[in-house]
């Protein structure tokens, strides 16, 4: 019964939505499905802090090591979790003033738009900023030119650090017409619409035969395994 | 990492591609701040840019715009967050302009939670700075951010309100005259998504235009993550294509050529991406710099090996 | 003190007296300047907010006050360039609709505090970097619960479910439900419930139900639209002539066009079907089909390149605007958007 009932979900849901791309009698039934699809979806946001604020509890709760920082995460959660249900500093619409949440959050100048620009900004976008200086290390520590193919990812790198900026332009602007083609700026140009093309080409289609074998197992309940606890 | 690795005791001793090797990585991220901040600080007090000269990926874009009857439909799908806007948001911004001086009606949409705020940003930067005379409703306006990925896709193919009920005001979609002649997706002649990843441009290729391609036309900006994975469905599935800070940048070029008036300054918010090219290109020799040092390093000590 | 709390000690030290040293100099260090608007609206009576629903389209904002109903404002501040404070203060010292903002002032250092903070673990982790670690979770967690209630569920579920609290607390202007709109935001009321069900100690099994809902519905959208966009699309884009003639515009052939037109697709499709032998495991990889396989791997490798020289580039921009909003917003070093008139 806990695994029956899972798997008929997923076969009818999966069925209905694959048959309304073909079967304009099945698009409403399509259109159904991916309306309670998308507010399935925005409760996975609200169970995703659910749990992210039950975890940090229990964690404070033991007391375990670094529970500090779970006190400034449940604090950040509880605070902006206050200001955006109840739109701290949000006025009414003023087409509709008589509502007293019809405001929205974004608007500027309130706690919500506060938070997103002076903290959820500079933290995001900072630590996405960390990268350059790893990737830049990693770069001296392990892009060694050991074999064929290691030369070849090396030499596409340079090509592309080099076509991609104007670099490209000083070091081979000079090269004559029917050279074109290999100007650093034309040939990483090439590059991307030949050979990684080509190369991302065949992964996608591969990913595609994989997608479309693995979701018909599970549209015709042989693969199980997503229902945890083995097969049934 | 310990402040300890800074000093071995016997590193003078060690040859010089030893030393290298051993070398704090923290150097490495000082040269790079430095590589990045040094350019940055020049532009920011010459205000001099470096040339461009748009690829056909780009060029496609903008005619892809430029092409457009005046009132014609735009749907622009802000599909970023403020982690990408470094990369996402020159595009963003020059898009948007171009859509606005060629008086073709946006609809903003955002499949990324954060997106409606950016497109909020967006609006009031460009629009409502610089093209006051637009009214929300009529030429433009932002429907917000819906949950559920590709299955808000699947729903904007059979019906646009049923996915996108109000917009940031508030008002119903059924109340909005720019919406009055829009069911679905397709209605849009062309499709902008402004995207870091998923969901985003290979998704609205995917579940979108790969079965409409004949009705709808759709242009990509996207981070330099995405671009490789996107170039094999232009020109086919995508009609233009903007890869990374670059691809912003030849674009920007190409927009404010094309509304440069004489004696009228471009204002310099509208050149971010050709102003950001300058540290792209010194953090650029720095990083062949580097790994050409490392592979002199790694020969170095196979040699050495090797003896 | 251990050695690394006197190098925290020594950089923390110059990196104030430079500041200090900053904000003595020139136009000072950063600030955010706003300007008041005054909004008045009238709030309706009972029979106007049913007017006013029904009609909120040509609603229009008048900040001025009518004779009906009761009268309510505020002020809205919006953020304007110190340029523009300059020039309000010489016209009229004494005007205070363009003023400094210290809430947004106070934020505005707090980022420059939280963006020096994560960059502070390049150099070693410390406390800075993790508290700022711990407000990126707390706060994007709450952030997308609270955007996931508002733009989603109250206008979706709750909109149909209570339509007349939604229409009188939040969205005046909602579109009353359909039947069958009630009905399927019931099921999805139903299927919510059980997900959240999932925090709760005991029936975590119940949570499998939403979790079977959302894995068909995906294994359905996902089979159609790869199938047709990535594998038949894709394979149909890669028929391509192996010869191509470009003329220009008299009508006469471009040798080195049609040259390098013809190289390309000859490359792209041998480079497809190489990739392609490369991950095709049911053959062993010997002789004819070990070479293709081979020339498939330096393929992949020149895509790694590539997506390595774009990977790159997109993290430099995003680091360097960081660095632009450390040297721009908040240290007036530059003034790239000529906002301060430096």
């Amino acid at each position: 019964m806990k695994r029956i009932i899972p798997m008929w979900i997923a076969i009818i849901g999966g069925f209905a939505m694959m048959l309304s791309s073909f079967v304009p009698l099945a698009e409403s039934a399509g259109e159904v499905f991916a309306d309670i699809f998308n507010v399935v979806a925005a409760i996975a946001f609200v169970l995703g802090a659910g749990s992210l604020a039950k975890q940090h509890l229990e964690k404070l709760s033991r007391r375990e090591a670094g529970w500090g920082y779970s006190v400034v995460t449940l604090g950040s959660f509880i605070v902006t979790l206050f200001i955006g249900m109840f739109k701290i500093g949000v006025h009414p619409n003023p087409n509709f003033p008589q509502a007293a949440y019809s405001g929205s959050n974004d608007a500027e100048g309130s706690a919500w738009s506060w938070i997103y620009e002076y903290m959820l900004t500079p933290l995001t976008s900072t630590m996405f900023a960390l990268l350059a200086f790893f990737v830049a290390s990693a770069a001296f520590r392990a892009f060694r030119a050991k074999n064929t193919e290691a030369i070849l990812l090396l030499v596409t790198a340079f090509i592309m650090l080099l076509g991609r900026t104007f670099a490209g332009v000083v070091l081979t602007g000079w090269f004559p017409e029917w050279a074109s083609g290999l100007r650093l700026e034309n040939f990483s140009i090439y590059i991307m619409q030949v050979f990684n093309t080509a190369g991302n080409r065949a992964i996608m289609i591969g990913i595609a035969l994989g997608v479309a074998a693995t979701g018909l197992r599970i549209l015709f309940g042989i693969d199980r395994s997503w229902l945890g606890g083995g097969e049934a | 990492m310990s402040a300890a690795n800074f000093n071995n005791t016997n590193a003078s001793a060690l040859p010089w591609f030893e030393r290298l090797d051993r070398i704090d990585r923290r150097w490495i991220f000082l040269l790079m701040f430095l590589a990045v901040s040094g350019p940055i600080l020049w532009i920011g007090v010459t205000g001099k840019t470096l040339p461009e000269a748009p690829t056909l990926a780009a060029r496609a874009v903008f005619q892809e715009i430029d092409q457009l009857p005046a009132r014609s439909l735009v749907l622009i799908s802000i599909d970023f967050d403020p982690t990408s806007a470094g990369e996402l948001q020159p595009m963003a911004t020059s898009l948007v302009r171009q859509c606005a001086a060629k008086n073709l009606r946006m609809v903003f949409i955002a499949l990324w939670p954060l997106g409606s705020q950016v497109a909020q940003q967006t609006i009031q930067e460009v629009i409502r700075d610089d093209y006051p005379a637009l009214k929300e409703g009529d030429d433009f306006v932002n429907m917000g951010f819906q949950a559920g990925n590709e299955a808000v896709m699947k729903l904007l193919l059979t019906d646009f309100a049923k996915a996108f009920p109000k917009d940031s005001r508030g008002e119903a979609a059924s109340n909005i005259p720019i919406l009055n002649s829009v069911k679905s997706v397709t209605d849009f002649p062309l499709l902008i998504s402004v995207s870091a990843g998923y969901p985003g441009s290979k998704e609205w290729v995917q579940y979108v235009i790969s079965a409409h391609n004949e009705k709808m036309n759709f242009v990509s900006g996207c981070t330099g993550v995405n671009a490789p994975q996107l170039y094999p469905y232009f020109p086919q599935q995508i009609a233009g294509l903007l890869g990374a800070i670059k691809g912003a940048a030849e674009y920007e070029s190409m927009v404010n050529s094309s509304l440069a008036v004489e004696g009228v300054v471009t204002p310099p918010k509208y050149s971010q991406a050709q102003r950001r090219m300058g540290p792209q290109l010194v953090a650029h020799l720095f990083m062949v710099g580097l790994i050409i040092v490392g592979n002199i390093n790694f020969f170095a000590r196979k040699r050495r090996g090797a003896a | 003190m251990t050695r690394q709390g006197k190098t925290w000690l020594v950089i923390g030290a110059v990196f104030v007296t430079l500041l200090v040293v900053r904000g003595m100099i020139g136009q000072g260090l950063g600030r955010v300047y706003v300007k008041r608007t005054d909004v008045t609206v009238n709030m309706p009576d009972a029979v106007d907010m049913n007017t006013a629903a029904a009609s909120s389209s040509t609603t229009t904002v008048a900040p001025t006050t009518s004779s009906n109903g009761k009268p309510l404002s505020w002020q809205e501040w919006k953020q304007v360039a110190p340029l523009a404070f300059a020039a309000a203060q010489k016209a009229n010292p004494a005007q205070t609709e363009i003023t400094l903002s210290w809430p947004r002032t106070i934020g505005l250092w707090l980022a420059a505090f939280f963006t020096l903070a994560i960059f502070s673990f390049l150099y070693a982790d410390n406390s800075f970097y993790k508290i700022a670690e711990s407000l990126v979770v707390g706060v994007s967690a709450a952030y997308w619960g609270v955007i996931g209630f508002w733009d989603t569920l109250v206008p979706k579920m709750f909109g149909a479910l209570t339509p007349g609290l939604v229409k009188s607390m939040v969205q005046p202007s909602l579109v009353s439900p359909e039947p069958l709109q009630q009905i399927s935001m019931a099921l999805a009321l139903i299927l919510s419930v059980m997900m959240l069900w999932r925090l709760l100690p005991r029936g975590g099994w119940i949570s499998a139900w939403p979790l079977a809902f959302i894995v068909g519905v995906t294994a359905g959208l996902k089979i159609v639209s790869h199938v047709e966009s990535d594998l038949m699309a894709q394979t149909a884009v890669t028929m391509k002539p192996l010869v191509v003639r470009v003329t220009d515009a008299s009508g006469a052939t471009n040798m080195w066009d049609s040259w390098w037109a013809s190289v390309a697709n000859v490359l792209l499709v041998v480079g497809v079907i190489c990739c392609l032998t490369y991950f095709f495991f049911s053959v062993q990889h010997k002789g004819v089909v070990g070479g293709a396989a081979r020339v498939g791997i330096w393929y992949l490798m020149i895509t790694f390149g590539a997506a390595f020289g774009f990977t790159v580039m997109g993290r430099i921009a995003l680091l360097a605007a960081r660095i632009e909003f450390l040297f721009d917003d908040w240290l007036w070093l530059i003034d790239p958007n000529h906002l301060r008139g430096l």
